[in-house]
């Protein structure tokens, strides 16, 4: 891919983190804002569920759209078999909401605002990733495929 | 209008995972893959995401409340501790796995495949265990 279509890419994201934080004042942060939308959530997740839910919509309609202009398959496939997706699912999920954020939480928003805990994260679920890959293919090959 | 905000941002969020490459789990682990092929382009993704939320927050966060609330809701927790080191940890060994974080496996559900819905129930799971956990101690 070009370095291009992967900044206009980032800067699309940047631009919706804005507009969340122009409109409603609120952090676009995924893992939050889902976590907030199906569950129990913490704080006002119960009462501010409307906007979140519609986010994620937002979100779907986009793939959607997507794949109605692209056709087809056009999003990605897994690549690791089911059980490796459970414990990835799970690892996630338990990680993102212990750590109070992901990519998009920590990674995005919480670096623009240069907050300590946000980087700070971010390296070090970014280590983490860079690791298990390196294991995965160089150390263990062949391990969880 | 908080709504239609909240929907018009996740479409442009859904748009700039989809053309930034960020729901193909293949380019994801080969960007993170530093010792094999590696493929930088996902740099760029991040580089555009946080110069532009950057810029856009100076001139946000400058207005005295946002259009549609009387305050920004920024997170209070300041102190960096053991949770936070183990959530990042955690977090980044799955997205290592499976080449998915949590924007894309969602924005992938469209997709219709199996691996995908099976990765989001498993990660609805562990939100769900923690808010349990978290609210029993």
């Amino acid at each position: 891919m070009h370095w291009s279509q992967a900044l206009l890419g980032g800067m699309l994201i940047g631009g919706a983190a804005v507009l969340l934080m122009a409109g409603l004042g609120r952090i676009a942060g995924i893992s939050g804002i889902a976590r907030q939308a199906f569950g129990r959530g913490k704080g006002d997740g119960r009462e501010d569920r409307g906007w979140r839910l519609a986010f994620l919509a937002g979100l779907w309609c986009a793939a959607l759209l997507w794949q109605l202009v692209r056709g087809g398959v056009s999003l990605g496939v897994p690549q690791v078999s089911t059980p490796v997706l459970l414990l990835a699912g799970l690892l996630v999920g338990v990680g993102t909401a212990l750590g109070g954020g992901c990519t998009s939480g920590h990674g995005v928003c919480g670096i623009a605002r240069l907050s300590p805990r946000s980087l700070l994260a971010t390296a070090v679920f970014m280590s983490f990733g860079f690791l298990t890959v390196y294991v995965l293919r160089h150390g263990l090959p062949g391990a969880l495929s | 209008m908080r709504l239609a905000i909240g929907f018009v941002a996740g479409l442009l969020f859904g748009f700039g995972l989809i053309i930034g490459g960020m729901t193909d789990p293949a380019r994801v682990l080969g960007f993170l893959d530093l010792a094999g092929a590696w493929d930088p382009s996902l740099i760029f993704v991040m580089l555009g995401a946080v110069v532009t939320t950057a810029l856009g927050y100076r001139l946000v966060l400058a207005r005295a409340h946002p259009v549609c609330d009387t305050g920004f809701h920024l997170p209070a927790a300041k102190r960096v501790d053991r949770r936070l080191l183990l959530g990042a940890a955690l977090f980044g060994t799955g997205w290592g796995l499976a080449g998915y974080c949590p924007g894309p496996v969602i924005v992938s559900l469209a997709s219709a495949q199996s691996g995908v819905w099976i990765m989001f129930v498993a990660m609805l799971a562990g939100w769900l265990l923690v808010d349990r956990v978290v609210a029993a101690s």
